[in-house]
């Protein structure tokens, strides 16, 4: 059954694959499945996690709810505000930006009219430089949500791939495919 | 040259399939290790073998297994190291990402020589993708009787699991990723106790590189005396090699360890020369963390023998003049890079990335980031350079964890051997900081 707290509901699916990697520990080691869950819970939640939705993450852990955000904002994938509808984590780390990565960054951001972090005013797409993606032989890259994409080494590529975005649905959570 | 252990049927169609990859000898070393082996045997070959931690420190794997604690009734665990992130990696990923079961078997061969019956492999949270194909991977074992309980008739058990990260390259440090592994932030803890003796839920832990267990197997069944005989002194066997930046063939090389360097980069077999037809300035061969050499340096040692892509070759003439082969992350840099952009870069990468535990780092790092910073953008001071020398060295040692070092090394090197370059930013800031500008003076020359 699908559970609620302060209306944050995750689907049923979501449910059996979070219980999945919980039972992936030893009794009494539930917290260990922390992180899986937390990627599941910002899946399901449109790309970001409230502290609503942590709360109920760590009402599913049995743990205090102090424990998860410590945990969500340590890691830099657990977006803590919300995000566009594609969140566009480019790669600005050395061997990417040998290969043009600055500049994909700048005319990202001159084309979408945003900064870092920010979100373009359609809500379609947030800006967020990352480090290091272990995609260094085909940089300049970006991921999206679960994908990779690619040797972005052109200003047509990018608009190619912008272009391609803007009629693309919001991938769906893995547990929901 | 040339002789492929890991990568051998990589590019066969379906290999990241159990009946692809058992057709062209999948989980032989399984049924060899659990049905003819003891674990201490195959725990002797893997000593025989004087395979090294290639995930960047290069430790005997056979000694750390050697160490391993193995009081009664308490549980062991093997830990796949999958948090690939240092700057210039991505082996790991390319090699799970197409053919995963190889990871499975070495996970599993390796899990009996340690007498571990739960196993993890932790990865980095941006290869969800990857967590999915080896979740596939291992469910196809599972139903085939290769995990799960008395495995083969063997009476041997394994479960094995995937547990992904969350965004963290400290958790690429053993200990941290044990903490992440048990759902806490990745701070690294202080040493002793080892994770040999107290790692994941205190219990002895081994933590490996993707590519060192993947190496297992064939070490199991082809012996390690056949695996000692590949590569050259105590660089044993086969590696792995990220090629990155400005060469004309980026990608995962296969090679055996002692390969000239200007053979690695010039050849068409591996890098295929400099692109655009331009000149060599500088490759980082280990990942961002070792230090960058200039190209006198990197094809040959400073006593004038050809540089080779082993362990003992790359860090000929130590800091002065050497550096690492690390994790086998080479990044090439063309004529046209700035050396003082990309070592503002890693420093902004190393601060991004210190848990932030220990002062020296927590706050070094950021200091040389901001000094950094300055002196690209055309703000320097003269005595900048001495200051970026002197918090690196007040870094370096100081940290419970090699980030510390990871962080001092790259600057303290770039300063080193392009002293100059540094100098010119400070000096004519406004031609350093025209658009595509580049100092082309010599290159520093090392007095070792």
């Amino acid at each position: 059954m699908a559970e609620t707290i302060n209306e944050v509901k995750f689907s049923d699916e979501a449910m059996a694959e979070i219980q999945r990697y919980i039972s992936h520990y030893p009794e009494g080691r539930q917290k260990s499945a922390i992180l899986p869950i937390l990627h599941i819970a910002q899946a399901e939640s449109g790309g970001w996690v409230s502290p609503e939705v942590m709360d109920k993450v760590a009402q599913i852990l049995n743990i205090q709810p102090i424990e998860v955000y410590e945990v969500a904002t340590f890691y830099t994938m657990f977006n803590l505000k919300p995000v566009g509808k594609h969140v566009l984590e480019v790669c600005r780390t050395g061997p990417c930006c040998l290969r043009g990565a600055d500049q994909v960054i700048d005319m990202i951001k001159q084309k979408l009219n945003i900064e870092e972090g920010e979100t373009s005013a359609d809500g379609m797409f947030t800006l967020k430089p990352v480090e290091c993606l272990a995609s260094c032989g085909s940089g300049p890259m970006l991921q999206v949500r679960e994908k990779f994409y690619e040797n972005i080494d052109s200003e047509e590529k990018l608009d190619e791939f912008l272009e391609t975005m803007r009629h693309s649905e919001a991938e769906k959570p893995h547990h929901l495919k | 040259m040339g002789l492929k252990i890991l990568t051998e049927h990589i590019n066969v169609p379906g290999i990241e399939t159990l009946e692809v990859y058992r057709k062209h000898g999948g989980y032989k070393s399984v049924e060899k290790a659990l049905k003819t082996m003891s674990p201490e045997e195959v725990v002797e070959e893997v000593k025989t073998s004087g395979l090294r931690g290639r995930g960047g420190a290069g430790f005997p794997t056979g000694m750390k297994w050697s160490f391993l604690a193995k009081p009664e009734g308490i549980p062991r665990y093997l830990v796949c190291n999958a948090d690939e992130s240092e700057p210039g990696t991505f082996k790991d990923r390319w090699f799970m990402e197409h053919n995963p079961h190889a990871l499975v078997e070495g996970m599993i061969t390796s899990s009996y020589a340690l007498g571990a019956n739960k196993s993890y492999i932790y990865i980095r949270g941006e290869l969800l993708f990857v967590l999915r194909i080896l979740e596939k991977a291992i469910a196809e074992a599972y139903a085939a009787g290769l995990l799960g309980k008395n495995i083969l008739g063997s009476g041997y058990d394994l479960d094995l699991h995937v547990a992904p990260g969350g965004g963290a390259y400290i958790c690429g440090e053993e200990t941290a990723l044990l903490e992440s592994l048990e759902g806490k932030r990745g701070n690294p803890r202080n040493k002793p106790p080892f994770p040999a003796v107290k790692g994941l839920f205190q219990s002895p832990t081994v933590v490996n590189n993707v590519e060192t267990i993947a190496s297992v197997p064939w070490i199991v069944n082809n012996t390690g005396a056949e695996y000692a005989k590949i590569g050259i002194g105590r660089s044993t066997g086969t590696k792995l090699i990220s090629a990155s930046g400005n060469i004309n063939k980026p990608g995962v090389y296969e090679i055996e360890l002692g390969v000239p360097v200007e053979e690695f980069i010039y050849s068409d077999q591996y890098c295929g020369g400099i692109w655009k037809g331009k000149q060599l300035k500088a490759v980082v061969p280990g990942g961002s963390s070792v230090p960058i050499l200039p190209t006198n340096l990197i094809l040959k040692t400073a006593a004038g023998e050809d540089r080779l892509m082993s362990y003992e070759s790359l860090s000929d003439g130590g800091f002065v003049s050497g550096s690492m082969l690390g994790s086998g992350a080479f990044i090439v840099f063309d004529e046209d890079q700035c050396i003082v952009r990309n070592t503002w870069n890693y420093a902004r990468f190393y601060h991004h990335e210190s848990c932030g535990q220990c002062s020296p780092c927590r706050e070094g790092t950021g200091w040389m980031e901001k000094v950094l910073h300055r002196i690209e953008y055309g703000h320097g001071h003269q005595q900048d350079i001495d200051l970026l020398v002197s918090v690196a060295k007040q870094i370096e040692g100081n940290t419970i964890c090699p980030l510390g070092d990871a962080a001092a090394w790259p600057v303290a090197a770039a300063i080193r051997h392009f002293r100059e370059e540094f100098e010119w930013h400070i000096k004519h800031p406004q031609e350093a900081t025209a658009p595509g500008a580049v100092y082309r003076g010599q290159l520093a020359e090392v007095t070792a």
